[in-house]
């Protein structure tokens, strides 16, 4: 933020009407709402709130999405990172294609994605039908949504990575060539870790985009109760039976969970902005 | 930042690769990974779309319910890329032209969305409007209809879409200052004029980069709105909705026809980001 830099910033007009329409807006559609949800959630005592949680089936609702969303993002990091070090150290034919379309699990709606993921994944499927010769089933089975979650991350690890290793300074790569270290402990023991913070960050993005993910997660999934039954199809299915105070109280608990992944994003992105010299 | 990397040599180049056999493997393993779990999906979409024939694609589209669909969304998509585009471009103008305490964190509670599960989007406007909601006995009483309607529709869809235009417009006008503007007023022109004639021409990539971002998620999005539409049919479906009906129903070259013109739309989205990036990377300021 380039606070007071450009100096004196009230000489414009109109920061009033601005700041007023900004906040009446924000509060209108953002955060009365949001507010609406944590007070519904009041009307429960604690013990009605506590059941509901650790009730069967919400317990594996919430296994199921925090435990798959994790490993995906796992997946993400590694792939990530091999996908971030080929678009931007290598040249290839058809790289400026693969790095373009990096962004489509961003841009493509998440029914489409699960639809076309469900079909190349069914056990007819040009995937499914190979994997399916291997005993591996993957549509209407965990596996597919971790496949699903997997889809939905890609870009996050990429687009944080993608710039910080474009930046990185060559001069410390070369000077820890010249000063003997092989090509190994340059990468390892120079390069990775001022990638750290970003890989971090691309992680707990796509680990939280993942964990609220729907769209593209139920039409693989099976949904089966205690099996392949995410938390956002739950809150759905709660929902649908009228039974707002379950579908709260998951809500309340996820909607906790991402704003910690949201704070600990920035917190890295602070550690990110100390670590790195500016120039 | 561009020079150093253009003007590298190959000499210095040779320090800062792997072996050939590691690179070729590294390019084949991202390859590999981005075809399957990118490239297939888009491939199957249009595969099964025209599976049948043009014929039966084109049919599939012209159904009535696939035509109030596509109205549906489209009419979605413009009431909120308006109202969020008007509300970026004020937020924008508040947060970037002004300094003030807590702007860090106003930025945070406009970023929100972006980190709420859009089923949980949905529910916020269910708890608000629905039968058993703060305000669902004053609104039966007075028979005005949001859930289950276009309002909570379009209410949902500006919910998650919010973020888009003012965080494209944020940093590109903390970036430009104030002087311009500045300039402007002390010659005379009132703050209308200044934004228009001043801003706004200096703004124009990244407002059309922000409304680009905003449409593409507003037509396609799904979780929140099917947790408010009330999946009435020819009535409340847009074309996320109308895929996973027709999907269920097995009616797959239909639903693959609906699909197919919402990957369009992400294509043309995806190929105008590319563009706008370019047209945005130009205006900016060098060390960015």
């Amino acid at each position: 933020m380039s606070r007071g830099e450009a100096g004196p910033r009230s000489s414009l007009p109109g920061f009033g009407l601005t700041m007023g329409l900004t906040l009446t807006w924000l509060s209108v559609i953002i955060l009365i709402p949001l507010a609406g949800l944590f007070l519904k959630s009041f009307e429960l005592s604690f013990d009605q709130f506590w059941s509901i949680l650790t009730s069967r089936r919400t317990l594996n609702a919430l296994k199921i999405s925090f435990g798959l969303a994790f490993a995906a993002a796992i997946v993400n990091l590694v792939m990530g990172t091999i996908i971030v070090w080929a678009l931007v150290r290598y040249r290839f034919p058809g790289r400026r294609i693969f790095d373009a379309i990096v962004d489509v699990p961003f841009a493509l709606p998440t029914a489409v994605a699960g639809v076309a993921l469900t079909s190349l994944f069914a056990e007819k499927g040009w995937l499914g039908a190979p994997l399916a010769e291997l005993g591996i089933k993957v549509a209407f089975t965990p596996l597919g949504i971790f496949v699903a979650m997997i889809f939905i991350g890609i870009p996050f690890v990429v687009r944080t990575v993608q710039p910080v290793l474009i930046d990185l300074d060559a001069e410390i790569e070369e000077a820890a060539a010249s000063l003997g270290a092989n090509r190994w402990n340059t990468v390892s023991r120079v390069i990775l870790p001022s990638l750290v913070p970003a890989l971090l960050t691309g992680f707990a993005l796509a680990f939280a985009r993942a964990v609220g993910e729907y769209g593209s997660v139920i039409f693989i999934a099976g949904n089966l109760p205690n099996v392949s039954e995410i938390a956002p199809l739950l809150i759905v299915i709660r929902l649908s039976e009228f039974r707002y105070a379950d579908a709260t109280a998951i809500a309340v608990v996820m909607l906790v969970a991402s704003f910690l992944i949201i704070f600990a994003v920035n917190r890295l992105q602070r550690w990110a902005q100390t670590r790195t010299p500016a120039y | 930042m561009n020079q150093p990397q253009v003007s590298m040599s190959t000499a210095r180049e040779d320090l800062r690769t792997e072996p050939k056999i590691i690179r070729v493997v590294i390019i084949a393993i991202a390859v590999t990974f981005l075809t399957v779990f990118v490239v297939l999906p888009l491939v199957v979409v249009f595969t099964q779309a025209f599976s049948k024939g043009i014929g039966a694609f084109f049919a599939a589209l012209s159904e009535p319910e696939a035509l109030s669909a596509i109205k549906l969304t489209l009419m979605v998509a413009a009431i909120s890329v308006g109202l969020n585009l008007a509300f970026g471009v004020i937020a924008a103008w508040a947060i970037a032209k002004f300094d003030f305490r807590g702007k860090t964190f106003l930025i945070s509670l406009i970023d929100l969305p972006f980190s709420v599960s859009p089923v949980i989007s949905g529910l916020v406007f269910v708890l608000l409007f629905g039968a058993q909601g703060f305000l669902g006995p004053w609104l039966q009483a007075n028979d005005v209809h949001i859930l289950f309607a276009v309002p909570g529709i379009a209410l949902a869809t500006i919910f998650v879409t919010f973020p888009f235009v003012a965080r494209a417009l944020i940093p590109l006008m903390q970036e430009q200052g104030t002087q311009e503007e500045e300039a402007a007023i002390s010659l005379g022109a009132s703050g209308l004029q200044t934004f228009f004639r001043v801003t706004l021409p200096n703004i124009k990539w990244g407002v059309l980069y922000g409304v680009l971002l905003c449409n593409a998620r507003a037509m396609g999005e799904f979780g929140a709105v099917s947790v408010v539409s009330g999946h009435i049919r020819g009535e409340t479906n847009t074309m996320p909705l109308l895929v996973e009906i027709l999907y269920n129903e097995y009616q797959f070259v239909a639903a693959f026809a609906i699909a197919s013109l919402l990957a369009m739309l992400a294509l043309i989205t995806l190929v105008a980001k590319t563009i706008l990036e370019r047209h945005l990377d130009e205006g900016q300021l060098p060390g960015d």
